[in-house]
């Protein structure tokens, strides 16, 4: 098994990074390996509560970060300084994160075996 | 001159050119519309708000609201920041003599 990590750096909907990443992550948790995700810069604004995006008529895919769970993909990380610097907290997150402070999320960059960066 | 920036002032530096080019004489008759990632800019707490409080003593500051909605952060929106629906958006084009869409 081989330890693999997103990275996740853009807002959800201005482009289609953040919706690939998280089809490319289901894709992985499939092949039963062990998968991590990073919330870093924009990437913080994915998981932010309340996103209604009927007005904009595109695919609201935010409720889907909480059914990772049911994938046995249960290792979201957000980048403390990203979510301070947005004017967000850990109460604005849809789902459990673990928020750690940049020294921290660079440790844990080092440690995968495969970092793949949407 | 109606500008109109789409891009997150936290990840490219459209905002900042925007609004240093469109300030640089004095920014009469110009306004500012924010839509979809752009709209980060005028939620409260984010690094780009002080630049959004000093451009709206200049000019005035439209956001688009379905992309408010999309993103979560309707209700989190700068005092003194106007939202618009999709036809406020063409109103603004219309009520201006030419516009700009940065790249």
């Amino acid at each position: 098994m081989k330890k693999f990590m997103f990275v996740n750096r853009k807002a959800p909907h201005g482009t289609v990074y953040a919706l690939e990443s998280l089809e490319v992550v289901l894709i992985t948790a499939a092949f039963d390996q062990d998968v991590s995700l990073a919330f870093v810069d924009d990437g913080v604004y994915q998981l932010k509560k309340q996103q209604l995006t009927k007005g904009i008529e595109t695919k609201n895919f935010s409720p889907t970060y909480r059914a990772l769970d049911g994938y046995d993909i249960e290792k979201l990380y957000v980048e403390r300084e990203s979510m301070q610097a947005r004017g967000l907290t850990e109460d604005d997150m849809l789902v459990d994160v673990t928020v750690l402070p940049a020294a921290e999320m660079a440790a844990l960059m080092r440690e995968q075996d495969v970092v793949l960066s949407f | 001159m109606l500008n109109i920036v789409n891009k997150s002032p936290l990840e490219r530096n459209t905002l900042d050119s925007c609004l240093r080019l469109m300030c640089a004489d004095g920014g009469a008759g110009d306004a500012l519309l924010l839509i979809e990632d752009a709209v980060y800019a005028v939620t409260r707490g984010n690094a780009a708000a002080a630049k959004i409080a000093d451009a709206m003593a200049r000019c005035k500051v439209y956001a688009l609201m379905p992309d408010l909605e999309a993103r979560g952060v309707a209700d989190r929106v700068l005092d003194g920041v106007h939202t618009v629906d999709y036809g406020g958006f063409v109103d603004l084009v219309a009520a201006h003599p030419n516009n700009q869409s940065w790249l």
